[in-house]
């Protein structure tokens, strides 16, 4: 049961959402608002993470609600799972809210193999990728570049590995801000940030980080499905989910100090430390959301490297062409970025900083910002869950336009805590168990795998249908795993 | 036996780490943080290396030394074992670190820390020194 102090402080508006009002704490600019059911608000009451939401509300210049999704799970200032609007006038930005694995984010590609031709290979084909996309701890990239070089990849994003022969041009278009964030300015990143992030493009990272080998199990819009490629169960699709490396962590790490001092410039006061923020139109943060797009942008090279290499291993393994395979992009999403959009507010048109930190853009049918091919059905939200599970493909609404900033969820969210999983669990046993149930696992670090098990998750079924009910993005497909690789 | 321990936080891990002083505390805390990377009875001392790190207050001196080793170890990929802190202020950290360079032939890697981050981060000099800092991993 929820402790019994939220239970005092919640309003329950309906079956799936719940507001923290704004007289909960003094200094909330705003309510708080969670997305969840009565069983997973339960999960939420345990930690501090309903405490966080409060916390974000403090922000200067918030404008609607300190928005929680159903996967929220406690972080450090902004908790995970939330998503925070200020106005770009009056408001701040903040590098905590983005967090340090800038562009953090899933990429989904869709492929005309059944699971019946990839079930006898699949040994084959992951020890095919395992080999040719470098992961794990202190990994380092098949990728060398110069000063000048990563200075164009933090410029260009996918752009810059599509122009190199990573990809084509058409994987662009299936790319949430077709892979590069134009504000990018590679002076507002410090040498140091550079020096960790040069040899590790192109490669996966270690922690949640991983690719997966899935199979569509469940269709519900087929019209949906059909736009992306996807006809019916049974079909192979293939999931990376990584992010922007050192690079990134370093660039949140400068500006959350450079912040501190904003904090004191700007007199902004503030509940925890780790919210430290400047105002969107200073200096600083100006300077910050250059070098946040210069991050973003170098997550998404990094991605499409990565797919590249992975079309390699299909092509190599199944003994099909490029275009046999039809091996596509069905799109790709950030999930830990901050970005300038117009959104409705009060029934005014806003320019906002949209912080979604473990959170997914939902954009509706109909909005300039999805691409072409899905501006019939809205924008691709990919939802992974563990390993063990499965993952979810949805579309945004209208209703997440009008009440979350166009936001949604962005996977199954943590539940316990990674040193709990280890002592409950072990590796070799979880390797073990999904062998079991036919999932195929390869990872450089066995005793990592307990971090990740399935149980360490909530239920991203659970969570999928929060979002699905309360209506901020449709359920379209869910994917079963048939093989992973971790780093 | 050094003196830390790590705490549970859903996302991320915490560290506590005590000593007889501060730069004690500072130098085991350093430890516990090598400690989540690598089984350090593994390591050797092949390298020593000296580091500066400057910062505007005590507490935010903890996060730029946990993340000056951090970067040390992507950069460089040095694990270290052991660390002497041989001055220490409110606002600069003057220390020797031990330790080899990662092979992972030899070494059992354990996993990755991102960043030291300033949530529930704490520099407490009563009640014998203790630190405690949670990393984002």
């Amino acid at each position: 049961m929820m402790s019994s102090r939220w239970q005092e402080v919640l309003k329950k508006l309906d079956d799936y959402r719940w507001e923290i009002p704004r007289g909960y704490k003094s200094g909330m600019n705003v309510p708080g608002l969670i997305y969840a059911d009565e069983e997973m608000l339960a999960l939420m009451g345990d930690d501090e993470s309903l405490e966080q939401v409060a916390n974000v509300a403090f922000l200067p210049g918030i404008v609607g609600r300190s928005l929680a999704m159903p996967d929220i799970h406690w972080g450090y200032g902004f908790p995970i799972g939330g998503v925070a609007a200020t106005t770009v006038e009056q408001g701040v930005i903040s590098p905590g809210g983005v967090g340090f694995d800038i562009n953090c984010g899933v990429r989904l590609l869709r492929t005309d193999l059944s699971q019946e031709e990839v079930k006898p290979k699949i040994e084959e084909l992951v020890a095919e990728l395992f080999a040719n996309v470098p992961s794990g701890l202190g990994s380092t990239g098949k990728i060398r570049v110069d000063a000048r070089e990563l200075d164009r990849i933090l410029l260009q994003g996918a752009r810059w590995a599509v122009e190199r022969g990573y990809g084509e041009a058409q994987d662009l278009e299936a790319t949430e801000e077709e892979g590069c964030l134009k504000a990018a300015d590679p002076h507002q990143v410090s040498d140091r940030a550079k020096k960790r992030g040069a040899p590790q493009s192109g490669t996966l990272g270690s922690g949640n980080h991983f690719l997966e080998v899935q199979v569509v199990d469940e269709v519900y819009d087929l019209a949906a499905a059909q736009a992306m490629g996807i006809q019916e169960a049974g079909q192979v699709l293939f999931l990376i989910h990584t992010g922007s490396r050192g690079l990134g962590h370093q660039v949140c790490e400068d500006y959350v100090r450079k912040m501190g001092e904003a904090v004191r410039k700007y007199a902004i006061s503030l509940p925890d430390r780790q919210l430290a923020c400047t105002p969107v139109s200073s200096p600083e943060g100006k300077a910050y959301f250059a070098a946040m797009a210069c991050a973003a942008n170098y997550a998404w090279a990094n991605r499409q490297c990565i797919t590249h290499w992975a079309r390699e291993c299909f092509i190599k393994v199944f003994g099909k062409s490029r275009r046999q395979l039809g091996m596509e992009l069905v799109y790709d999403v950030a999930h830990n970025i901050a970005k300038m959009e117009e959104h409705s507010v009060d029934g005014k048109r806003l320019a906002l900083c949209v912080h979604r930190k473990g959170a997914t853009r939902a954009f509706p049918a109909g909005h300039p910002d999805v691409p072409a091919a899905y501006r019939q059905i809205g924008q691709p939200v990919l939802i992974p869950g563990d390993m063990g599970r499965c993952s979810y493909v949805a579309i945004g609404t209208e209703r997440a336009m009008k009440e979350t900033f166009g936001s949604t969820c962005h996977g199954a969210g943590r539940l316990q805590s990674r040193s709990a999983a280890k002592r409950s669990l072990r590796g070799a046993d979880v390797a073990h168990d999904l062998a079991a149930r036919g999932i195929v696992v390869r990872t450089g670090n066995v005793a990592s795998l307990a971090e990740e098990a399935s149980q360490a998750y909530k239920d991203v079924s659970k969570v999928v249908e929060i979002t699905h009910q309360a209506g901020i993005s449709l359920k379209v497909i869910k994917a079963r795993p048939l093989a992973v690789i971790k780093g | 036996m050094e003196d830390f321990e790590i705490i549970d936080h859903t996302a991320d891990i915490g560290i506590v780490a005590r000593g007889a002083d501060l730069k004690q505390a500072f130098a085991t805390a350093a430890v516990a943080l090598f400690s989540l990377i690598a089984e350090l009875e593994d390591v050797g001392e092949a390298i020593s290396r000296d580091m500066e790190v400057t910062a505007d207050d005590r507490e935010s001196l903890l996060v730029e030394w946990l993340n000056e080793l951090i970067y040390l170890f992507e950069v460089e990929n040095i694990i270290f074992k052991r660390f002497e802190v041989t001055e220490l202020s409110d606002t600069r950290l003057k220390a020797r670190g031990y330790g080899e360079r990662m092979d992972a032939s030899r070494h059992r890697l354990k996993g990755g820390v991102k960043a030291a981050t300033y949530y529930m981060l704490k520099v407490d000099k009563d009640d014998g020194c203790r630190v405690q800092v949670i990393l984002d991993v």
